[in-house]
């Protein structure tokens, strides 16, 4: 099976219905995607299919055969960041930081597809992923953050 | 080597010693006579925490653990402080990566340098207090302990390091020490030359280390009280922070565990044909308890985990929920009561007469539940092991692993990883002695063990059960007699138990959290019941005051309602303490307090308040809520917390409005119960907590009275629950008395 990951091209024996998450984790080393719970209740495991959020740990390998994924080392880098990572920095969002890899995958994803989302709707979108260190008011905050610094370019 | 040959200022002793490469510079305290235990492990530096300076930079090894508290960066900030270098040219270094890191000789002489002078360790247990100290002191992450313990010694540590690295420098080049000045890292020559701390480490390991050394007065300080960046922050922003559960050892297997969902039961048989049949699955070993599955990856273990046909036995505890209140009812007698530690006015004179309220609560276990779940690679050799692990209990890791294997403990190395959440959680090791059990029978093969979300639910340890029964009186408007006893295990004899220890006399945690409380009541009288050990339990996020802040702020809204008076201002009123007084002004100020507002006023929303001490800390709490069509909605909390002194205001901030969510989160939706003697919650759909859509905005204070300074990781959590119940009481009607609130009210 083929899986193109950040934009390369990765041959991985599995099986169909192996988890992408476990794919991304344990074939290939991609561990910044993240294990919760397995059964697509904490959103630690969230990457992009084709720019839609999905969490990796319900989605079959080879349902994402195809499919562009991206992770969150795809998203950027320490070097070369996201507008979505640059403002969970700036706001110092992270406590553990465990699920922040799935929270930045979530914001981004809404803020591509609604650059300017309205407090409901950031709400909406981001009440999927769980923090249980308790950071959603700078979530909150750096969701919207973010929003400003892609307007900005 | 560095040489001592002066006692420095108190009982502290700066010491150095020769790393790889380099220095190391770390305070201990004089007990006795001794040689600088830096230097006693065979020129190897051997005590931590302490800052490292070789020529590739400077590094703060430190044992304790970072669960998300960031008290990595606050301990680096702490040596920055005096050292003279830039926040982001510390790394911080988590725990002891070879033996040499690591030497057991030295467990007495650094229990007494991690134990804090009061906090978590005096207070849970009065009786062996000693003995358990030493033993739980080395490398104990817990009790917000990390960062009063190291306020002073960090920086001690800083400042000897500075002036001993002048001090060389002075005599190389002839000048004067009074003429040096540093950095960001540097000397400063009096000629502008830079000379960098990195360049002098090879040098340094053998200089005479300056013990006579000054702490900078606080309005000197760079980053004390400053807003400043968390030095983890740009990998926990990037994906890039790797935690116990993305480490990687060559040659490694995945595994997991299928253990009896019925905690600590037995296995009678199994049959692992099936799962041993599937693909990439190496092995099913019986371990303790359960079978270890190994394979080449972590979802084909899982998969093959649900393939095995097991015979459980049942649990030495009550299978039935009902069973366990029925054993906390029970404990309410004379034979079980275990501490009676305030006792003021005539209790009983008071309440033999007159009009007698009297109101029972509940609190269930819950389950800690980091988002990471608990993990760990261990690998056994004929002579040695090695275990890799997010974990707060190194010590006692290594002291297991020993045991198990029969490997001498200095033949044990424990790498501490970075932790996703703990909350008590990674205060008890099973993952490790079930890898170990694993790894035992596939020896030189290192086994990465994951649990499951299911597994490590099922067996997390919870927070205790407990029950609280209230008799009150009030008198012309004022809250005039309160004779709360509550009803728990031992959650100190349940944890120490596991680590093989025993603890004698009351435990002072059945009632933490209310005993305590700063109210003077004429007649106030609380004493702790210890039931009969019932499931396993363990220290959660504040561990008694988490739900003994519920029972007592609850129990004190009663009879504030019967008396007729404002909870806010009777609490004023009631107030003991100027600390606690300036926490409650505090909140009253922030949230423009003018009453609870509610029903009373024709209103949907409403309001409650509570204070609770714990750990030292005072943390005042007004919440308010409004009664929606699609149920209870948290709308706004304020916070002020009495800390002594505010390290850093932004992680601060972060780690109070944290506190806050973990304690409201549970105290709407979370237990755990048992039926069959399993826990009927195994993944987040029935134990999710708060989620993001119903987080409150959350205005914190912090108030210093300086001069010291307290942990607020726990202090939080206990005021949240009561300061909602008396909101959701405000705007409904309803008295709350058992958590979860859920039981009684829906929330958005």
């Amino acid at each position: 099976m083929q899986l193109r990951i950040n934009g390369t091209l990765h041959e991985v024996d599995v099986e169909e219905d192996m988890p992408l998450l476990w794919v991304l984790r344990d074939e290939l080393g991609l561990t910044g995607t993240k294990f919760g719970c397995g059964i697509a209740q904490c959103g630690a495991c969230t990457v992009h299919l084709d720019g839609v959020a999905v969490r990796s740990c319900q989605t079959w390998a080879i349902d994402a055969e195809g499919a562009e994924i991206t992770t969150i080392e795809g998203l950027g880098t320490p070097d070369l960041r996201h507008a979505v990572q640059e403002a969970w920095l700036a706001g110092q969002v992270a406590q553990c930081g465990y699920c922040q890899s799935g929270q930045m995958m979530q914001a981004a994803a809404l803020l591509s597809e609604n650059p300017h989302p309205t407090d409901a709707e950031i709400d909406d979108a981001m009440s999927g992923n769980l923090c249980r260190c308790g950071t959603y008011p700078r979530i909150r905050a750096a969701v919207k953050h973010a929003a400003n610094l892609m307007q900005e370019g | 080597m560095g040489r001592l040959k002066t006692i420095a200022r108190r009982t502290f002793l700066i010491g150095s010693a020769a790393a790889v490469g380099g220095v190391a510079f770390g305070v201990y305290t004089v007990r006795k006579p001794h040689e600088n235990p830096l230097t006693t492990g065979a020129g190897e530096a051997v005590l931590t925490p302490y800052v490292k300076i070789t020529a590739d930079g400077i590094t703060l090894i430190t044992p304790r653990a970072d669960s998300g508290q960031g008290v990595y960066h606050l301990q680096a900030a702490l040596i920055a402080e005096e050292l003279d270098v830039d926040l982001d040219q510390i790394k911080a270094d988590p725990g002891p990566p070879s033996p040499a890191y690591w030497n057991t000789a030295l467990a007495a002489e650094a229990a007494e340098f991690m134990v804090p002078a009061a906090g978590f360790m005096q207070d849970m247990a009065e009786g062996a207090v000693n003995s358990v100290m030493k033993v739980m002191g080395l490398q104990i992450t817990g009790g917000s302990t990390t960062v009063p313990d190291q306020f002073e010694k960090l920086r001690l540590a800083g400042a000897s390091a500075r002036e001993t690295i002048k001090a060389l420098v002075a005599d190389r080049e002839g000048v004067a020490v009074t003429d040096l000045t540093t950095a960001s890292g540097n000397v400063i020559l009096p000629d502008g030359q830079k000379i960098p701390y990195t360049s002098l480490a090879a040098d340094l390991a053998g200089a005479e280390v300056v013990q006579d050394v000054r702490l900078r007065d606080p309005s000197q300080w760079r980053y004390i009280g400053k807003p400043m960046q968390r030095i983890d922050m740009l990998a926990k922003s990037t994906g890039t922070q790797d935690y116990g559960i993305d480490a990687s050892v060559d040659g490694m297997v995945h595994a997991t565990v299928l253990m009896n969902p019925a905690q600590g039961g037995g296995m009678a048989e199994y049959d692992a044909s099936e799962a041993l049949a599937m693909r990439g699955v190496k092995a099913v070993v019986p371990i303790t308890g359960g079978l270890g599955i190994v394979a080449d990856n972590t979802w084909r273990a899982f998969r093959a985990a649900q393939a095995l046909n097991v015979t459980w036995e049942d649990p030495s505890f009550p299978l039935e929920q009902a069973d366990h209140w029925a054993a906390l009812e029970a404990a309410f007698t004379p034979e079980a009561q275990d501490s009676e530690k305030r006792n003021d006015g005539d209790v009983d004179t008071a309440l033999s007469d007159g009009d007698i309220l009297s109101a029972e609560y509940r609190a269930p276990y819950l389950a800690h539940a980091p988002l990471e779940p608990v993990n760990a690679i261990v690998r056994v050799d004929d002579d040695r092991a090695e275990v890799w692990t997010g974990t707060q209990i190194p010590r006692f890791i290594q002291a297991n692993v020993s045991r198990i294997t029969g490997i001498p403990a200095d033949k044990v190395t424990v790498h501490v990883l970075m932790m996703g959440g703990s909350f008590g959680h990674r205060l008890e090791d099973e993952v490790v002695k079930q890898a170990t059990e694993i790894a035992m029978q596939m020896k030189g093969t290192p086994v990465k063990l994951t649990l499951s979300r299911e597994e490590d639910m099922l067996h997390d340890f919870p927070r205790q059960i407990a029950m609280a029964r209230m008799r009150g009186k009030v008198t012309n408007g004022q809250v005039e007699a309160l004779d709360l006893g509550i009803a728990m295990p031992s959650v100190v004899a349940s944890q120490l138990s596991r680590q093989n220890q025993s603890v004698l006399g009351p435990d002072s945690q059945i009632v933490a959290g209310a005993w305590e409380q700063p109210f003077a009541i004429p007649h106030h009288r609380v004493t702790g019941y210890r039931a009969q050990p019932l499931a396993p339990i363990s220290s959660w996020r504040s561990v008694g005051a988490s739900t003994n802040g519920f029972f007592y702020n609850a129990a004190l809204d009663e009879l504030i309602e019967a008396a007729g008076a404002d909870p806010l201002e009777e609490r004023l009123r009631m107030c003991s303490d100027p600390l606690a007084r300036q926490a409650l002004e505090a909140v009253a100020e922030m949230s423009d307090w003018s009453g609870i507002g509610g029903l009373a006023n024709g209103s949907k929303t409403g309001r409650g308040v509570a204070l609770t001490k714990s750990f030292g800390v005072h943390c005042a709490q007004v919440i308010e809520v409004t009664d929606t069509d699609a149920g209870i909605r948290i709308d706004t909390v304020w916070v002020a917390a009495e800390v002594g002194r505010v390290v850093d205001p932004v992680n601060f901030e972060n780690l109070v409005q944290g506190g806050v969510i973990y304690g409201l989160g549970h105290a709407m939706n979370s237990e755990i119960t048992y039926a069959g003697g399993v826990a009927e919650q195994s993944n987040f759909d029935l134990n999710p907590g708060m989620r993001l859509h119903q987080c409150p905005n959350i205005f914190v204070r912090g108030l210093e009275s300086g001069d010291r300074v307290l942990g607020i990781g726990e202090p939080p959590v206990p005021p949240a629950a009561p300061a909602l119940a008396g909101a959701i009481w405000a705007v409904t009607g309803t008295r709350l008395r058992e958590m979860p609130f859920s039981k009684a009210v829906s929330f958005v």
